[in-house]
């Protein structure tokens, strides 16, 4: 539809040159903090965040310990300068919600249950939001997660696929979301099959829901294999001392 | 910053290995088939103060829901349309561990969801609230209270809201030649301009087992759950997992298609009760 007018997609290709079914640029590094436990930076095109994971440790207060487990904490925060218009630190009604499903999208592959009576603490800061933010949130938690060393049954990875002008796209940014029909947020432990993440804002019919989900997962297996190298060369990178 | 919650009802462990036993012979303890909803009523026009109201009740699940109009002005980037804004309270009144205090993450989850369902699927025409263009709108706040909670609390919240919108009146207002608008709540005036009708279904997961509506003590047990809102087109206007657990992509066919089953009857329910209770 486009509420200014616009087109967003034009024979075949969106407003920066994608295909329909196309990644943003994706990068991903690993141990970026220095006193973190475990750090990622992870960006989809123009969106940046970063994840931090401390834990597992004794949490700040006791009354939150579980017995059986570890429990995890999580916070989604957007820094004021990553949006256009300045954004107020404090956290919004939709940064709690986030909080709240990105802690989700984590629980199912956390093997919390070897660490009980601890926490583990995951602060993802979005440092740049050009859409996308809440997957690339996973996507930098999982990461960090594992750069921690902390168990996991497997790595998750995040995409959003959208309805553009009645096409199904892969990994929408701003733009698209904002004049998009409809913004599908997925994240899967892909090796595990496992959906930890489904939203979806907007409407779609049932055939383009199971379409729109079948390219979430493209990009998802895509992105896993980028985290999975990402792992491998922080260790290739180790030089051992005679 | 959200927590690993602790389990709000420890059930025991023999009735938990009973009840997934029961699930895997498609039974549930509360009598119900898997893919029964709760028996639902609805009294609208609870609250005469509101220009919109129900009282729903989902078994023994109780949300009242209340609708007010205000004169507001528009966001620069919608200058002819109302605007719309959901709030849920979760009372102490409706549970041992609901304290006193703003809304907690379920809270403001819940009030999102059915706020995305509502406006994404365009059930409210906010094209004709604009009141003078560019200046006054209506603004339209929709309060959740949650008074008591036996589970499934955002399937009884859609059926709430939805009441109580088909059930709201536009006051009467009379424009000045000075700009100033006098709202006139001496008789009721128009229903509010209602394009679309939606209801969230959620479906919970215990191990391998899907059940719809899920009652306090099944929830307690559940490892995820997906909310589906489903609009009367049969389409799909929403989707939020929530809980600890996962689903499987061999899962979601089955969810989707009782969701959009049971969301046309409970769309259906809904109209005909607050249509036949006049």
């Amino acid at each position: 539809m486009g509420k200014v007018g616009m087109k967003l997609i034009e024979s075949g290709l969106r407003h920066d040159g994608r295909k329909l079914d196309e990644l943003r640029p994706i990068s991903m590094s690993v141990g970026v903090l220095k006193n973190a436990n475990g750090s990622a930076l992870v960006e989809y095109g123009r969106t940046k965040v970063i994840a931090a994971v401390y834990g597992p440790r004794e949490p700040q207060t006791r009354y939150m310990l579980l017995p059986n487990r570890a429990v995890i904490r999580c916070r989604y925060h957007m820094a004021s300068f990553s949006t256009h218009d300045r954004k107020s630190p404090t956290l919004s009604r939709r940064e709690i919600e986030l909080s709240k499903v990105v802690r989700e999208a984590l629980e199912p592959v956390v093997l919390s249950e070897l660490y009980p009576r601890t926490s583990i603490d995951i602060f993802i800061e979005v440092i740049n939001a050009d859409g996308g933010t809440r997957t690339a949130s996973v996507t930098a938690a999982s990461l960090a997660l594992a750069d921690a060393g902390i168990p996991m049954k497997d790595l998750v990875a995040g995409v959003a696929v959208g309805k553009v002008d009645g096409f199904l796209v892969l990994d929408v940014d701003e733009l698209e979301d904002m004049y998009g029909e409809a913004d599908m947020p997925v994240a899967m432990a892909p090796s595990l099959r496992q959906i930890t993440l489904l939203q979806l804002n907007g409407v779609l019919t049932p055939d383009e829901f199971t379409q729109a989900f079948e390219l979430a997962k493209k990009g998802i297996e895509a992105i896993y294999s980028v985290e999975r190298e990402t792992l491998k060369k922080k260790y290739l990178d180790v030089k051992v001392e005679d | 910053m959200s927590t690993t919650p602790s389990s709000e009802f420890f059930i025991p462990k023999l009735k938990t290995d009973i009840i997934i036993s029961m699930l895997g012979k498609g039974l549930r303890p509360n009598g119900r088939k898997v893919d029964e909803i709760r028996p639902v009523t609805i009294i609208k026009d609870y609250i005469p103060n509101a220009d919109g109201s129900a009282l729903v009740k989902l078994g023994n699940t109780q949300v009242l829901v209340g609708v007010k109009l205000e004169i507001g002005t528009p966001f620069s980037d919608t200058p002819n349309e109302g605007n719309l804004m959901v709030n849920a309270e979760f009372m102490p009144t409706a549970s041992p561990v609901f304290e006193p205090g703003p809304p907690d993450e379920n809270a403001i989850e819940l009030s999102r969801v059915i706020d995305r369902g509502i406006r994404e699927s365009k059930a409210i025409d906010l094209s004709k609230l604009a009141i003078i263009s560019g200046r006054k709108v209506w603004n339209i706040w929709v309060d959740i209270y949650v008074l008591d909670h036996d589970g499934n609390l955002i399937d009884a919240s859609s059926i709430g809201t939805l009441a109580a919108l088909m059930s709201t009146k536009l006051p009467n207002i009379e424009v000045k030649d000075s700009g100033e608008i006098v709202i006139d709540k001496s008789n009721k005036g128009e229903p509010l301009p209602l394009s679309k009708a939606v209801a969230a279904v959620t479906i919970g997961k215990i191990g391998n087992y899907l059940i719809v509506d899920p009652d306090i003590e099944e929830e307690s047990l559940l490892d995820s759950r997906l909310t589906v809102i489903v609009d009367e087109d049969g389409s799909i206007a929403g989707l939020q997992k929530s809980g600890a657990g996962y689903l499987i992509e061999e899962e979601l066919p089955t969810i989707i298609n009782i969701a959009l089953s049971k969301g046309k009857e409970v769309i259906n329910t809904v109209r005909n009760i607050v249509k036949g209770s006049k």
